[in-house]
């Protein structure tokens, strides 16, 4: 007795295969953020208790004050926080250990803050495009990476962000 | 009356879809392996402020965020908190990802009184590395 043998196709169906994949991909996609976190990078002090005095010479400290109206008092000096950028680029030139002491009212808004901060490091981006210029003839951006830590070395940021202290 | 017969090519006309799926997965791989999925909701409003001199946060799994809306309200992680909290989390964090990136994403009209409060929380909680969270102004 012979059996009739069915000639089947035994193969799963494939096409819908990249239906099912489109809708993992699509979902993945709406689910993904790739926005890069970016803003202005600082370390603060340890806590006070255990941090030793420093003392510092006080020619060596430019201190920047901010008030809460937005007005800027650099070394008894009155500016605004453009003008900020200048006037501590000069500072470094004449002095390089000098640290900039950074000290805002409690009432001051937040963004002449980051203003401020932008200020400094423009001031100090400037000098290490000049510092960079000078020795490796191009500027920051085409440095290889150790060139970029040496020019980081030659000119630190020394930022300081003064204990808080209500103003008058 | 039917003299000129259509030429037509013998080839077939369908373009071969047997790859199709490899193509897509390969797209999914990529998109599954860049996803973060740990996203909160932010439950504060807040605008960031502009800057020139930022810089970009490499690795976003050492970044701990602390939000602070328009109206003065805190959220780390994915509740709101009191500052006096903010050391015992922060000093946590730390013990968890020991070089963490706090990064401080601040609506630009808030007043600085709240910021330093923050700050030394930060400090005491020993959380140093931050990070103010800014657009790039243009």
């Amino acid at each position: 007795m012979l059996r009739k043998r069915t000639n089947r196709d035994v193969e799963i169906p494939t096409a819908s295969m990249a239906d099912i994949s489109f809708l993992l991909l699509l979902f993945f996609l709406v689910t993904t953020t790739i926005d890069v976190d970016t803003g202005i990078g600082l370390t603060l002090p340890p806590p006070v208790d255990d941090a030793e005095e420093v003392k510092i010479k006080s020619e060596n400290i430019l201190k920047v004050l901010v008030n809460a109206a937005g007005e800027v008092l650099i070394d008894d000096e009155l500016t605004s926080v453009p003008q900020i950028n200048q006037i501590v680029k000069n500072k470094l030139k004449a002095n390089d250990k000098l640290i900039i002491s950074v000290k805002v009212d409690r009432e001051t808004p937040y963004r002449v803050y980051i203003a401020t901060l932008d200020q400094v490091k423009q001031a100090y981006a400037e000098l290490r495009d000049e510092a960079s210029v000078a020795r490796f003839g191009v500027s920051m951006k085409q440095l290889t990476r150790e060139q970029l830590q040496q020019i980081r070395d030659l000119i630190p940021q020394r930022i300081s962000l003064a204990e808080p202290e209500r103003t008058r | 009356m039917l003299k000129f017969k259509k030429k037509q090519a013998s080839t077939k006309q369908a373009i071969p879809t047997a790859s199709l799926p490899d193509i897509i997965f390969m797209l999914l791989i990529f998109f599954m392996v860049s996803t973060v999925l740990r996203e909160y909701d932010v439950k504060v409003s807040f605008t960031l402020p502009s800057a020139t001199q930022i810089e970009k946060i490499d690795n976003k799994r050492l970044i701990s965020y602390i939000w602070v809306g328009r109206d003065g309200r805190v959220q780390i992680d994915d509740n709101l908190v009191l500052i006096p909290e903010i050391q015992s989390i922060a000093a946590r964090k730390r013990q968890q990802i020991p070089n963490v990136i706090m990064s401080l994403r601040i609506d630009e009209g808030s007043k600085m009184g709240i910021v330093t409060d923050i700050q030394q929380q930060l400090r005491k909680g020993d959380a140093l590395r931050i990070n103010y969270s800014a657009m790039q102004k243009l």
